[in-house]
C-alpha cells in the first residue's frame, strides 16, 4: 500500500476540538464530519486539501477527547496518512482501529515542509520527500497492530474471532 | 521487581502472574461506557457483528449526558439510538433525563465504580475512576464496539510515573490547583502512554471528590490512567454506595517508576490554566483578565463538595453585573443536596444560572455557548480553541473557589481578594 500526496503542516498538540469541533458532534455521519476536518486549526482547509493529501504535524496529535468523530472525519476528508511526532494515545488507538494510515516519525514531521509533495510506502515504512529528494524510515507499528490492521480493523478482527 | 497497582490490575485482568511495561495484553474488563456521542457509533459497529447479546447486560454503561436534555433534532436521534439498544439488549445501566448526570460523577455514585476494576469508556475522562484504585482508560467507539461484544480489550501496558505531593495546602488551595500546577510542570504531553501514580501526605488528606478531580485530569497530560492506592476514605464511600465486593491492590515498595516528581503543596498558589492548553498554568493573583461568563460544573469539579466551596464565597455577594454566572450540578443527586443544604438558593440570590445536569457548556455543546472574543472561567478540564463555544472565544480553568471568586470581580480573581 502506498500514499502520495501534498502535505498540510500543523504544530504541537494538535488536539479533537481543531480536528472536529464539538458543535458538529451531535452526528456520527462520516461525510458531514468531514466537511469540517481541520476547522478550527485552519477554517480553509477542506476548500485546499485534495484526495490523497498528507498532514505533517508535530507533538501530541490529537490530544483531548477519545471521539472517534476524529480519525474519521480525516479518513471521510479523503486524508491518505497523517504523519506526527507523536500521537495521542486515544487517538492513536482509534486511528488503528478504524484503518487511518497513521505513521509516528519525529524525523519525517521535523523535515517535512508545507507544501512538499511526499511519497509513502506502508510496507517498508519508507517516507519519501520527492521535492526535496529525501527519504525517511518511519517505526513499524507493533506486530499486535499490524495483525488488526492487516485484518481490516478492530471490528473485522473481532468478528473473524467470534466466528472460531 | 515488584509491580505498580496498575500493573497488578492489568496481571489479574489478562490472567497472568505478572505484565511489564510495553507488553501487549488482552484484559477482561468489568465496565464498559459509552455517552450519546461516542455510544451511536459503537452501537452502529456492534449491530454490524451480528452478535445476538451483549457480553453483560449488567456492565455496560449507557449516559447520555452530553447534549441532554437533547439540545436539537440531531442529538435527539442520538439519544434515541441508546434508548432503543438499551431496551433491546436488555441494558441495566441506562439513565435517561431525570435520572442522568455527567457520567464521571454519576457511575461512583451508582456504586459502579470500585477498586481493583478494569473500566474502560468511550469517553477520555474515563480515568477519573483512578480515584478510587481502580485501572481505567478512555478509548474510542470501536473498542467500546468490541468490548461489548466479548468483555474484553487489547491494552499495551504502561510505564508509571510516580507523583509524590507533600505539605499542607494554602487557604483556598484544591485538589484543581493541584493538578493544575502537575499539568503546567509536565505539559500536555508530560505522562504520554503512561500511568500516573499520585501519593504523598497532602494525597491522602484529600477526600474521594478531590482524588477524582484529579484523576480526571490525568488525560491533560496524555497519560493512559491516573491512580490511587485506595485507603479508608475509598472504603467508607464505596461501603456506603454499594454491597458488591472489590479488591485492594497497592504499589509494591520495589515498583517500578520511569519517573518520581515530588511536589511541595504548600507553595501551590489558586491556579488558573490560560487558553488554548491546560498546561498554561499561572498563578490566579497574577491573572487579573476582565471575563464575560463563568462556568461551574462538569465531571472534573460539579460535585458536591465543588458546590458548597462556590456557595460559601457566594453567599450574600452578588455575580459581577458584566458576568453570567452558569452553575451545574453534575447530577441529580447532587441537585437535590444542594438544594437541601440551602446552595440552590445562596446561587439563585447571588443571580447565577443554575441547570439540570448536563456537560452542556463544557465541551460547547449548549447551555451556555461563547460569542466571539469572549472569555470564560470554567472549573471544567479543557480549554483547546473553540471548546466552549466560538473558535475565538477563550476558556481559563480554575477551581470552584478562583471561579467563584472571579464571577463576584468580573474578572480572574484569587479569593482573598474578597476579604
Ligand atoms: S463534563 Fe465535559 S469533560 Fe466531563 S464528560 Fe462531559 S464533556 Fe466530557
Amino acid at each position: 500500500m502506498k500514499a502520495h500526496g501534498k502535505v498540510w503542516k500543523f504544530g504541537n498538540d494538535i488536539n479533537t476540538d481543531e480536528i472536529i469541533p464539538a458543535r458538529y458532534l451531535n452526528t456520527s455521519d462520516p461525510d458531514e464530519l468531514a466537511q469540517h476536518c481541520m476547522e478550527d486549526a485552519d477554517p480553509d482547509f477542506m476548500k485546499k486539501a485534495r484526495p490523497g493529501d498528507i498532514i505533517v504535524a508535530g507533538k501530541n496529535f490529537g490530544c483531548g477527547s477519545s471521539r472517534e468523530h476524529a480519525p474519521i472525519a480525516i479518513k471521510a476528508a479523503k486524508i491518505s496518512c497523517v504523519i506526527a511526532q507523536s500521537f495521542a494515545r486515544i487517538f492513536y488507538r482509534n486511528s488503528v482501529n478504524i484503518g487511518l494510515p497513521i505513521i509516528e516519525s519525529e524525523e519525517a514531521a521535523k523535515d517535512i515542509e508545507q507544501g512538499d509533495e511526499i511519497e509513502i510506502d506502508f510496507d517498508s515504512g519508507v517516507i519519501k520527500n520527492i521535492t526535496k529528494n529525501k527519504e525517511y524510515r518511519a517505526k513499524p507499528f507493533p506486530p499486535f497492530m499490524q495483525d488488526i490492521i492487516a485484518k481490516g480493523g478492530l471490528m473485522a478482527k473481532v468478528k473473524a474471532e467470534l466466528k472460531k | 521487581m515488584g509491580m505498580t497497582i496498575s500493573e497488578k490490575i492489568l496481571a489479574a485482568h489478562a490472567g497472568k502472574e505478572r505484565v511489564e511495561p510495553g507488553e501487549l495484553i488482552e484484559a477482561k474488563v468489568d465496565l464498559v461506557l459509552g455517552n450519546d456521542i461516542t455510544a451511536p457509533i459503537a452501537i452502529k459497529e456492534f449491530e454490524d457483528l451480528g452478535v445476538s447479546k451483549v457480553f453483560d447486560n449488567e456492565k455496560i454503561a449507557l449516559i447520555p449526558d452530553h447534549f441532554t436534555p437533547n439540545k436539537d433534532i440531531k442529538s435527539a436521534q442520538q439519544v434515541k439510538i441508546l434508548r432503543e439498544f438499551a431496551k433491546k439488549y436488555n441494558i441495566v445501566h441506562f439513565y435517561d433525563v431525570g435520572r442522568v448526570g455527567v457520567e464521571h460523577a454519576l457511575l461512583p455514585e451508582l456504586g459502579l465504580v470500585r477498586p481493583g476494576m478494569c473500566i474502560i469508556g468511550a469517553d477520555s475522562h474515563t480515568c477519573t475512576y483512578g480515584a478510587f484504585g481502580a485501572f481505567s482508560t478512555g478509548v474510542g467507539s470501536t473498542d467500546m464496539a468490541a468490548a461489548m461484544a466479548t468483555g474484553k480489550t487489547w491494552f499495551k501496558v504502561p510505564e508509571s510515573i510516580k507523583f509524590v505531593v507533600y505539605g499542607k495546602l494554602q487557604p483556598y488551595v484544591s485538589a484543581k490547583d493541584i493538578i493544575l500546577h502537575i499539568i503546567g510542570s509536565i505539559g500536555v504531553d508530560g505522562a504520554l502512554y503512561k500511568s500516573m501514580e499520585f501519593t504523598g501526605d497532602t494525597i491522602a488528606e484529600l477526600s474521594m471528590e478531590g482524588r477524582m478531580t484529579m484523576a480526571n485530569m490525568a488525560i491533560e497530560a496524555g497519560a493512559k490512567n491516573g491512580i490511587f492506592a485506595p485507603d479508608g476514605k475509598t472504603v467508607e464511600y464505596i461501603k456506603s454506595r454499594t454491597g458488591l465486593p472489590y479488591t485492594l491492590y497497592y504499589s509494591d515498595d520495589d515498583a517500578r517508576y520511569v519517573e518520581v516528581k515530588e511536589y511541595d503543596a504548600s507553595k501551590i498558589e489558586p491556579t488558573v490554566a490560560f487558553p488554548h492548553l491546560p498546561e498554561n498554568a499561572k498563578p490566579a493573583r497574577e491573572a487579573g483578565i476582565p471575563i464575560d461568563q463563568v462556568v461551574i460544573g462538569s465531571c472534573t469539579n460539579g460535585r458536591i463538595e465543588d458546590l458548597r466551596v462556590a456557595a460559601k464565597i457566594l453567599k450574600g455577594r452578588k455575580v459581577h453585573k458584566d458576568v453570567r454566572l452558569l452553575i451545574i450540578p453534575a447530577t441529580q443527586e447532587v441537585y437535590r443536596k444542594a438544594l437541601e443544604e440551602g446552595l440552590i438558593d445562596i446561587f439563585i440570590e447571588a443571580e447565577a444560572a443554575v441547570s439540570a445536569p448536563t456537560c452542556g457548556p463544557c465541551l460547547g455543546g449548549h447551555m451556555g455557548i461563547l460569542a466571539e472574543g469572549e472569555r470564560c472561567v470554567a472549573t471544567t478540564n479543557r480549554n483547546f480553541v473553540g471548546r466552549m463555544g466560538h473558535p475565538k472565544s477563550e476558556v481559563y480553568l480554575a477551581s470552584p473557589a478562583v471561579a467563584a471568586a472571579s464571577a463576584i470581580l468580573g474578572r480572574i480573581a484569587h479569593p482573598d481578594e474578597l476579604r
